[in-house]
């Protein structure tokens, strides 16, 4: 069957290719986010709707003054436990645009669930010009758009630090452990008690960025859970087929070997 | 290779050895039987991605306010990519749709099949001529309403009254009314 | 009546249809009772194995599609749209993504195969090429479908390998100006790369077909590298390889499943679920991993033009890998001196994939080379010298015998000349 000369260099190839995974990466001096548990890691996993739901009021309260989550509709939100009356409340509390009154002028209206999430800012120019010149990116993908994005997400929020000894924050940045190049244009966004929770968790810092991480899982990934369970039917039916399909061609090549 | 012998190669299998027909032939069937659900399950999503996505299901209703509609006004709601009209009868116009009798009719239908119980005043029905589909004036209080207090298509000159039934042709039909529901007394619920 | 095939079929339907256009006599000629070699090994598998892949990017392509707007600005929020809001949306793009690289692993492995066993060699030379043609239309079509999501990676990977045109001299810029549509990526090039994507698969389809019926020809090659003698050394393909083919695909939906539904984006860039962005350039480009070998032969020449001629020719020189390999022996089985240097060209094109993924730094840049110096080594040194040089293993007798046998008899059989049929000659009809 499989020879030995050709399985050795095979291996060794594929040891090799293990490693440019994570060399893959950008290539910078930042430090790696550290490695996390979340409830929506392996096979099973599944999103902490709780949690989820404190992300959102985290990105409700701080986040969203300043990034966009254009993918995002507010109906969507019964996909982390808000049933249809809560939906209704969060978008109608909301004024998104509203199309043009009968002499063209814009207007404005409440949401309605079938809105896309409202952005802080009209466009990309009012967005930078409102943040030095950099563009808050919008936050519908952020998670799927990092490499080890639950990870990096979590990290970041985790890792203001005073810039190392001998060196300054440039104007307008800020020193951080683990975003590339070390320093970025966003103020630490979390504050010891920034948002008061509505289920009365005690909202720490650690604790605002597990959550926030938690609801841009979700965002990034909204089909996660559909996705693992449809997985492990699969992987079971074909387990089963292998099975199956091994032994009927044992049967049918009976007399050949 | 073309020029192998099929007799031989026939005489080849059958020499090769007389399987176990029950054993094999179970087998094959279970293993036939869940190829075949295994397949028609790989179909599902395809044919499921055909249908309505839930962006489209999410605008297939839509919530109207009718707080702001003053009594003998109108408004135009777009349901479905259709102009839905609203109207806030007159107490005036429901005794007149209520008592028009049947033979007066072209298309006869009861007002109170037209709207809901104990809201009468209230009439929804699809903007859309039933004629060759212009939609009817009547809205506006600056619009011509017709003969019939209802509406009045620019086009033809159909002509229907304040239940929405057609009075004058060439229309056929009625304006349809489509399916809603109250939500609350002031909020109704369309699609 | 005159023309009308004798059909053999008894079912009334199947004869009526069959003998007005015999397509269920062909189909119980060319898959039914095809022989084939009794002796394949699983790495026989893999050309069935592309065939399923082929069809179901096919059926996701096409579903994607009604989905799909191919518009700069629509495309990426519509492909965001099939992941979220229809219905198993997310289902189907996971598999046609992720399908594009099953489709290349299993590619890559079949070539393996054919250049371990000898299959490239007479008379299976024709479906050889076809073969590298099939592989040029793959990567055109996976070039362009990953530009279709309009991701920061599409954009810029576009723009680094349509600017390559460039360096042909003279007429260059107006080739690239061309194919693009304008003067840079814009919604120009990505119409027509939708356009292209959704064609080249179906020119795929028909060189396929002539990939097989080509084999149906010549007949299989087989792990001994020797050719079929009698009726003894075959099999009809249905039930004996059906059945074995059905085990491949069993293990490898399951792999499939396990990349599609458990690290669906584990061979993606991240960088490409952010929006194009022509203002912005991403640290490091880096096209998809299949494409990574081809890449570092690009880069390993310091000069444009002459990268661009070098990565050319790395898929050229298959083309022209028949004529190259001097040997008259076509399995590796019996080829001892060739063997380790099988072994090296597969541990080359391993680095040159690793290295091509990497920024293009000091020892990266010198593997490269290396590695690169030994995949043109290979074809053009090695494979015409050595075919020459080395001494092959005795060939068995025949492909029946060492079946039956279950130990080949290396030893024995014949001290003298190789048996009649072990050499790449052309068939001779008995």
């Amino acid at each position: 069957m499989l020879r030995p000369m050709i399985v050795a260099p095979m291996v060794v190839a594929l040891g090799l290719l293990a490693v440019p995974a994570v060399a893959l990466a950008q290539g910078h001096e930042a430090v790696r986010a550290p490695k996390q548990s979340w409830s929506f890691d392996g096979l099973f996993g599944t999103f902490d709707r709780a949690s989820a739901q404190r992300g959102f009021q985290v990105y409700k309260e701080v986040c969203s003054n300043c990034h966009s989550m254009k993918e995002m509709y507010y109906r969507n939100l019964t996909g982390i436990g808000l049933s249809e009356e809560q939906v209704k409340a969060v978008a109608g509390a909301v004024q998104v645009p509203g199309g043009t009154d009968d002499t063209g002028n814009a207007v404005e209206r409440p949401a309605v669930p079938s809105d896309h999430f409202r952005s802080p800012f009209a466009n990309d120019k009012a967005a930078r010009a409102a943040n030095n010149g950099v563009l808050p990116p919008d936050h519908s993908l952020i998670v799927k758009a990092r490499e080890h994005g639950s990870d990096y997400v979590f990290a970041l929020l985790n890792g203001y630090r005073d810039p190392p000894p001998g060196s300054k924050a440039p104007d307008g940045q800020y020193y951080n452990e683990y975003f590339p190049g070390n320093y970025l244009a966003m103020s630490p966004p979390l504050q010891e008690g920034g948002v008061t929770y509505a289920d009365g968790t005690p909202a720490t810092v650690e604790q605002m960025a597990r959550d926030v991480t938690q609801f841009l899982t979700w965002t990034s990934n909204p089909e996660l859970e559909d996705r693992k369970r449809m997985g492990v039917k699969a992987v079971l039916f074909l387990t089963l087929m292998t099975g199956l399909t091994i032994a009927i061609k044992k049967k049918v090549w009976k007399d050949v070997h | 290779m073309s020029d192998i012998d099929h007799a031989s190669v026939r005489e080849a299998i059958t020499t090769v050895g007389t399987p176990d027909p029950t054993k094999r032939d179970f087998l094959k069937l279970l293993t036939g039987a869940t190829a075949a659900i295994g397949v028609g399950s790989l179909a599902w999503p395809f044919v499921s991605s055909m249908a309505p996505a839930k962006d489209v299901l999410a605008l297939s209703s839509i919530e109207v306010d009718l707080g702001p509609i003053s009594e003998g006004q109108g408004i135009t709601a777009i349901w479905q990519g259709k102009p839905t009209f609203i109207r806030h009868r007159t107490a005036e116009e429901v005794k007149l749709a209520q008592s028009t009798p049947n033979k007066d009719l072209i298309d006869p239908a009861t007002d109170a099949s037209r709207v809901k119980a104990g809201k009468e005043q209230w009439l929804v029905v699809i903007g859309v001529c039933t004629h060759l589909g212009c939609i009817p004036l009547g809205n506006k209080p600056s619009d011509p309403r017709g003969d019939f207090g209802g509406w009045f298509c620019p086009c033809h000159g159909s002509q229907y009254d304040a239940s929405g039934r057609v009075r004058h042709g060439p229309a056929p039909s009625n304006l349809p009314v489509p399916q809603y529901a109250f939500t609350s007394d002031t909020k109704i619920k369309i699609g | 009546m005159a023309g009308l095939h004798k059909s053999e079929f008894e079912n009334p339907v199947v004869n009526w249809i069959d003998t007005r256009l015999p397509v269920f006599t062909m189909m119980q000629k060319e898959y039914g009772s095809f022989p084939t070699p009794k002796n394949f090994n699983y790495f026989w598998n893999f050309g069935a194995l592309a065939m399923i892949t082929l069809a179901i990017m096919v059926a996701t392509g096409i579903f994607l599609s009604m989905n799909y707007a191919a518009n700069t600005s629509l495309a990426f929020d519509s492909v965001e749209r099939i992941m979220r809001d229809v219905n198993y949306g997310w289902l189907l793009r996971y598999v046609h993504a992720n399908g594009a690289s099953m489709f290349f692993i299993v590619v890559y492995i079949h070539i393996f195969r054919a250049l371990y066993y000898g299959s490239y060699k007479a008379p299976r030379e024709l479906i050889f090429m076809l073969g590298v043609v099939i592989l040029l239309l793959m990567m055109a079509t996976a070039f362009m479908g990953y530009v279709l999501p309009w991701g920061q990676m599409s954009y810029w990977g576009a723009t680094v390998i349509t600017g390559l045109f460039s360096a042909i001299p003279f007429v260059g810029e107006s080739i690239q100006t061309w194919l693009l549509g304008g003067p840079n990526v814009d919604n120009a090039t990505l119409n027509r790369f939708f356009s292209l994507h959704y064609l080249m698969p179906f020119m795929i389809t028909g060189v396929v077909f002539l990939h097989i019926a080509a084999i149906h020809i010549a007949g299989s090659n087989n792990p001994l590298g020797i050719d079929v003698k009698s009726p003894q050394d075959t099999l009809p393909f249905h039930p004996y390889y059906t059945a074995k083919d059905s085990i491949g695909v069993c293990v490898y939906l399951l792999v499939f499943a396990g990349l599609v539904f458990f690290a669906p984006n584990f061979l993606n860039h991240p960088d490409n679920f952010i929006p194009a962005n022509p203002a912005v350039t991403p640290a490091h480009i880096v096209p998809e991993w299949y494409f990574l070998p081809f890449y570092a032969i690009l880069r390993s020449v310091p000069n444009k033009l002459g990268g661009v001629i070098l990565m050319f020719s790395a898929i050229a020189v298959l083309f022209v890998l028949p004529w190259l390999d001097t040997s008259p022996v076509r399995s590796t089985r019996f080829r001892p001196m060739y063997k380790p240097f099988l072994a090296l060209f597969v541990i080359a094109f391993f680095a040159l994939g690793y290295v091509g993924g990497l920024p293009p730094d000091g020892p990266n840049v010198v593997i490269g080379q290396v590695a690169t110096a030994y995949y043109f080594m290979h074809f053009l040194v090695v494979l015409p010298l050595l075919g020459k040089l080395e001494k092959p293993l005795p060939l068995p007798e025949s492909i029946a015998r060492p079946v039956i046998r279950r130990t080949p008899d290396f030893s024995g059989g014949g001290g003298g000349p190789l048996p009649q049929g072990a050499t790449a000659k052309p068939m001779e009809k008995s």
